[in-house]
């Protein structure tokens, strides 16, 4: 036994749960691939379906990469989780939607459609970024001293909060944005079809990552803000107004999600009072996935996300004759989240803390 | 500190006492003294006789008939509809039995929850004579399980899913006066054969027992009445946004006609997504009553534009309900023309109940009405040959009451057009 220990470079006793682990890592290895390789078998879908499974799952990744920026950032800074930040990306969507249906029926969008298209996209940004410093304000402010489980239920009751608030706004109907004139039909890359909103989604959240990128690596804030996520106290005495970094943050995470949210609304153009929760619990798997506290984790979540969500459910379970996966997506995605934190806990990319 | 302790110990107790023998439900809603009529039955023996007892009314008490249809979220137009139907009802009515009508009305929420909900609130108040709803039938087979618990009868002028009135788990005091959805699976199949002269379908429904159960009976026609085959049946979750995983695996199958009965905030969904599916561009779009409202038409857009959606026939015969009651329904709703397309079946199941009442009540000499709910029952059962606005209707054992006629109808220029039968 000390033989077979030596030879696999194991230094210390096997435990229970290491075996369990080691098993278990071995049966998810194996279902997959069997899965996989059986679906691939039946033949079920061509590879020109694949392909564009993997296209909107690629642009779906870009919406949760930025709403997962949100998530990274805050924790990055508080260390708490922002659970209202799905309530956020909502608050931005819906009241632009008033904004894009006034323009439709005064006809401005029809003669202008970029500039209404701009127009509702930076109605929804202000809009969020609003939403999200006056929950910082009123939320987490007054409980920044206060033990980590205080904040995390305050930030499940603000979501809740802002649900209903906006349920009550607006009314618990659904409502469907006009279509953008500009926006319709596809590009052809080789053998792939793109639709022109996937493209504008993808592209978009590039150029917000981007922006993001190089906000935090060259402006004065950006420093702020990469001082206080490493050390408030220090930061604080070096002369950076914490308080004013941190609204900062959150203004920041605001408007990306309410960009993310209009995003949203050109891949499914409805909007709900509902519709931020479960995309925001999926932006935090994100964040997760990819490494919590590191925006380029949150990113790379995000994209490897969609993509699972798109591609994953029938990639695995059509090969087991399991009817309808596509009724296991959110199954599927949080199931990599669980074997993400008992496999690599520190996500993807690692943590903040890790690099 | 003790003496305080145990005198807010004593006070909290005495409150507790006090509020549970306040609250609602608590006292028996049978007869109870005041000598009766001599002629006719005896109100004391007849309620002491009837198994949930009868619900009282004061000389001047206003008759309470409960609702439980969809009146918020998404599906908000099909609820508002019927509710519409009843208000109708209750203006042209004017009173029953002597007594004025009023209307006690819940959400039922178009799901299990809320139906549940629903049903428990309404059975809390013992002055309810009888519920009209509900819209879903997910909602349905929960309030229809404990409406039927406490003698309250459920009337649904929405609900269309077969289970609910199959012999075998039918609710003794339930009924409907729209159609059973064996009917319209089946119309909906015959005109796919006969109409669109379509070879293979593919179908989507939501997991709710109405879309699963329509769209397996459209399924069983579909294969049996013209050979067709069906490529594949597949389900999605409420709530889903994401459709193009499963409209891509409905596309590799190379359906002809793609039938999907389900609700607005998904039907718009799918209708919108599958015209930028490749392969589904030749693929017919059809879908049922869940989907015929103008909700649907507002969130679909220009993708709904040649969808065919079956659904109640609203081609009534007779004149009273152009003449009567639509100008009726627009005064009260504020709409102008109607949003759904069960408001005559409401119409219908409100003067049924309506008529039972007028039938089975019962008055002592101090002036109080009294309805023994399981002659109700038994009243609105008998009912045949009622001429209502939907027809003649009779009620079978099981609870179908409906003159159930089923037309296609297609989206034109943003308006729906009957085109069959």
């Amino acid at each position: 036994m000390a033989m077979v220990r030596r030879l696999l470079g194991l230094h210390e006793r096997l435990s229970v749960v290491d075996v369990v682990l080691a098993l278990l890592r071995i049966g998810v290895v194996v279902l997959v691939v069997t899965g996989v390789w059986a679906t691939l078998n039946k033949g079920t879908f061509t590879l020109k379906a694949w392909e564009s499974l993997a296209v909107s799952g690629v642009a779906l990744g870009a919406v949760y990469a930025l709403i997962a920026l949100g998530y990274t950032l805050v924790y990055g800074i508080l260390f708490m989780i922002n659970f209202a930040h799905g309530e956020v990306f909502m608050s931005g969507a819906f009241t632009a939607y008033y904004v894009a249906q006034w323009l439709f029926l005064s006809g401005f969008l029809a003669q202008n459609p970029v500039v209404a298209f701009l127009i509702v996209l930076l109605v929804a940004m202000l809009v969020s970024a609003t939403i999200a410093v006056v929950l910082e304000r009123v939320a987490y402010r007054p409980l920044r001293n206060a033990p980590r489980l205080v904040p995390l239920i305050t930030a499940i009751g603000a979501s809740l909060f802002l649900q209903n608030t906006f349920r009550g706004l607006y009314g618990a109907g659904v409502k469907a944005y006009p279509s953008w004139p500009m926006f319709t039909g596809s590009l052809h890359f080789g053998d792939v079809e793109i639709r022109v909103t996937q493209i504008v989604v993808f592209v978009a959240a590039i150029l917000l990552m981007l922006g993001l990128y190089w906000f935090i690596e060259r402006t004065r804030t950006g420093r702020a803000m990469r001082a206080v996520s490493e050390n408030k106290d220090v930061a604080a005495m070096m002369g950076i107004n914490v308080d004013r970094v941190i609204m900062t943050t959150f203004a920041i995470g605001g408007l990306l999600a309410g960009a993310a949210g209009i995003l949203y609304t050109l891949l499914f153009n409805q909007v709900l009072f509902s519709m931020g929760f479960v995309p925001g619990i999926k932006a935090f798997t994100a964040a997760v996935l990819g490494g919590i506290g590191n925006p380029v984790g949150a990113m790379v979540g995000g994209l490897v996300l969609g993509v699972l969500e798109s591609i994953g459910p029938y990639l695995l379970l059509d090969g087991f004759n399991i009817p309808t996966p596509n009724q296991l997506t959110t199954v599927v995605a949080f199931l990599v989240l669980v074997l993400v934190l008992i496999f690599r806990p520190t996500g993807i990319l690692g943590t903040k803390d890790a690099t | 500190m003790q003496r305080l302790l145990r005198w807010s110990a004593t006070i909290t107790v005495l409150l507790l006492v006090l509020a549970a023998c306040a609250a609602p439900g608590a006292s028996p809603s049978s007869s109870a003294g005041g000598s009766a009529v001599a002629s006719g039955q005896d109100p004391t023996t007849v309620c002491a006789a009837d198994p949930f007892g009868c619900v009282k009314y004061g000389p001047t008490d206003p008759i309470n008939l409960g609702t439980s249809l969809a009146i918020t979220g998404a599906n908000s137009s099909l609820g508002l509809d019927s509710q519409y139907g009843v208000k109708v009802a209750i203006a042209l009515r004017g009173k029953v039995a002597g007594h004025d009508v009023k209307e006690t009305d819940t959400d039922d929420g178009c799901s299990a929850d809320g139906g549940t909900t629903s049903a428990t609130q309404l059975k809390a108040d013992p002055t309810i004579v009888a519920v009209v709803g509900t819209s879903c039938s997910s909602a349905g087979i929960k309030a229809a399980e404990i409406l039927s618990a406490s003698g309250i009868f459920l009337l649904s002028p929405s609900n269309t899913a077969p289970s609910l009135t199959d012999p075998a788990s039918h609710q003794p005091f339930y009924a409907r006066t729209a159609h059973n959805d064996k009917i319209q699976g089946a119309a909906m199949a015959d005109f796919a054969c006969t109409v669109l002269k379509v070879k293979s379908a593919a179908t989507i429904n939501d997991g709710s027992p109405y879309a699963q159960q329509l769209q397996q009976v459209f399924a069983d026609n579909f294969k049996s009445k013209c050979a067709g085959t069906i490529t594949t049946q597949e389900a999605i979750t409420v709530g889903q946004t994401d459709f193009n995983s499963v409209l891509t695996k409905i596309a590799a199958g190379k359906p002809n006609l793609l039938y999907y009965p389900i609700f607005v905030a998904e039907g718009a969904l799918i209708t919108q997504q599958a015209k930028q599916t490749a392969g589904l561009e030749h693929t017919i779009l059809a879908g049922a009553d869940g989907i015929q409202t103008p909700d649907f038409l507002a969130a679909a857009g220009s993708a709904a534009e040649g969808m065919y959606m079956s659904g109640p026939d609203l081609a009534f015969s007779g004149t009273f309900y152009e003449s009567t009651f639509i100008p009726k329904y627009k005064e009260i709703s504020g709409e102008s023309a109607p949003i759904s397309v069960f408001h005559a079946h409401a119409f219908d199941a409100t003067n049924m109940i309506f008529d039972a009442i007028e039938k089975v009540k019962l008055t002592d000499a101090a002036g109080n009405l009294y309805i023994p709910r399981t002659a109700l029952k038994d009243a609105i059962f008998a009912t045949a040959n009622f001429k209502g606005i939907t027809g003649n209707l009779t009620c079978n054992s099981d609870g179908d009451c409906a003159n159930a006629k089923i037309s296609v109808v297609q989206v034109k220029s943003g308006k729906y057009v009957r085109i069959w039968p």
